[in-house]
């Protein structure tokens, strides 16, 4: 039975910020120009997900491997880490 | 934070913590910033560390009771397709008596945790839930400190190493290293699958104490250029995937379901058998190789580790190369403070440690092997779908003559790959790694 990511999230230990570390810079970039929207595919957390109108960022469950940041074909992701001691926790590592 | 140190690491990771147990032994004054909760909160790797580059940093490792997952007494290497592979494996005596943790396997959370103890108890403060957001420069451009995200965050020192990680947007933001492009990096994600200590060691074939770990190759990447792995910890298995960002952004695969189709390959899925995950990472892996390296010191800073992409890709060490590149750096910085010059020719103790070292020789060495990955995708399609085939029909007793069977075989390779575009491969795998 293969295992979904909400289930997968649920394992990890977040500590979560009331603030995102993640923001798309400009929506209308990601509706208007971007055919390819490599966000909603290669996050392995599917913090990106596309809604009616612009596409979210589910935050909360970032693994802050900064893939977003970088694949981004218009670099439309401002990036920070979590403030210091939030974000996820690694029990085992 | 008023106090004034001499050094500022910016990571308690394995690269900034063998910096700081060295020269917190000499007695300079140390400071790790580490922006998780706990040191390790934030780390992963494969799980695989070398005794040989710990015990250059704390000789007594093992009487410090470093939390071991698993001695390392088997690699094997596996090369699949859907629904087979070879395997390829090798144990040895050896690495149960006078080399015994050459390798061994452990959880970055634990492991680093420990380290930074070891840092303190030597006399380092190691300071948590703190990022560094900037570093502070003089008129001369000179690193002189940094800048963090804690009230009156401001903190000098007369050098700074940035031991961050791969993931730094630090050093893209100060320019220190440029950010990666994606196909220089691989996205990898991490799952703990929890196992009863003993089914452990049947389904492997080990003793107590003892471990292995698998290299996996072909098509579970399903098409990409990546690499899997199996580690063996005491009472969990480790299990990687992950494949070059850019294939995966071109290819819109999820790591999430490469991960899921990996677990159910059928080589893999009794291994896991009864077992319960109980975490989810992702991370980099530096996949640049000796060119993506960017100049590893300047006035007033040094880099080491993952930060300054040192990273073999083929032998899959990295925490070994973050050790000594933290010991080597540490080397330098007392250097510089007996000579009192922390300008980049005052630093450069570092670079000819790096140059001599095994770090910079093998980097060198294994070049053109990200290279050769690249442009020889049929390494993970249609080589070990042929060469699966080849092994599963000759091992399938159906009264049809071999001659017959070969020669199917042949055409049915040729039809996939030419022969000049197989030597071309052999010729360019042998040249990327001689």
């Amino acid at each position: 039975m293969t295992m979904k990511i909400e289930d997968k999230l649920f394992l990890d230990r977040f500590r979560v910020d009331e603030e995102s570390h993640l923001r798309i810079i400009d929506d209308a970039l990601c509706r208007e120009e971007c055919a390819h929207q490599p966000c909603l595919y290669i996050c392995p957390a599917n913090v990106y997900r596309q809604g009616t109108d612009r596409i979210s960022v589910a935050y909360e469950g970032c693994l802050e491997c900064g893939s977003c940041r970088i694949a981004c074909p218009h670099l439309n992701i401002e990036w920070r880490f979590p403030r210091g001691g939030f974000g996820i926790s690694h029990k085992f590592g | 934070m008023p106090e004034a140190f001499e050094v500022i690491i910016v990571g308690a990771g394995p690269a900034g913590l063998s910096a700081a147990c060295l020269l917190a032994e000499k007695k300079i004054k140390t400071i790790v910033l580490e922006r998780g909760e706990y040191p390790g909160s934030k780390n992963i790797s494969g799980g695989v560390l070398y005794g040989h580059d710990l015990a250059q940093i704390l000789p007594d490792y093992e009487a410090r009771n470093c939390p071991i997952e698993r001695n390392i007494v088997e690699s094997r290497l596996w090369y699949l397709s859907r629904e087979g592979g070879y395997s390829l494996s090798y144990r040895d005596k050896i690495f149960t008596g006078e080399r015994k943790h050459n390798a061994f396997t452990v959880g970055r959370a634990k492991f680093d945790r420990w380290f930074a103890e070891q840092a303190r108890q030597k006399g380092a403060l190691v300071v948590c839930g703190t990022v560094v957001t900037d570093l502070l420069r003089d008129q001369h451009h000179r690193v002189i400190g940094v800048n963090t995200d804690r009230p009156d965050g401001e903190l000098r020192a007369q050098v700074v190493l940035l031991a961050d990680g791969i993931n730094s947007p630090l050093a893209a933001k100060t320019g220190f290293r440029l950010e990666p492009k994606p196909e220089q990096v691989a996205l990898a994600v991490k799952e703990v699958i929890e196992l009863g200590e003993e089914q452990i060691e049947e389904r492997f074939h080990v003793e107590s104490g003892d471990g292995v770990t698998i290299d996996i190759l072909g098509e579970v990447t399903q098409g990409m250029d990546g690499v899997a792995v199996i580690y063996t910890n005491r009472k969990s298995l480790s299990l990687c995937i992950g494949a070059n960002l850019s294939a995966l952004s071109k290819k819109k695969v999820r790591p999430s379901e490469m991960m899921e189709a990996f677990k159910e390959h059928p080589l893999v899925t009794p291994l896991l058998r009864g077992g319960k995950s109980t975490e989810y990472m992702a991370h980099w892996l530096a996949e640049g190789g000796y060119e993506a390296i960017p100049q590893l010191c300047g006035d007033g800073f040094l880099i080491a580790g993952d930060s300054g992409m040192l990273f073999n890709t083929l032998h899959r060490e990295g925490s070994n190369l973050a050790m000594t590149s933290g010991r080597y750096a540490a080397e330098a910085i007392l250097e510089a403070l007996r000579k009192e010059d922390f300008s980049r020719h005052g630093l450069k103790g570092y670079l000819s440690r790096l140059q001599g070292s095994y770090i910079f020789l093998d980097l060198k060495k294994y070049r053109r092997f990200g290279r050769f990955r690249h442009t020889h995708p049929e390494l993970f399609t249609t080589l070990p779908r042929s060469i699966s085939l080849a092994a599963r029909e000759m091992l399938t007793v159906n009264g049809v003559p071999k001659k017959e069977k070969q020669k199917v075989l042949w055409r049915e390779f040729r039809s996939q790959t030419s022969l000049t575009s197989f030597l071309r491969l052999l010729w360019d795998g042998w040249r990327s790694v001689r």
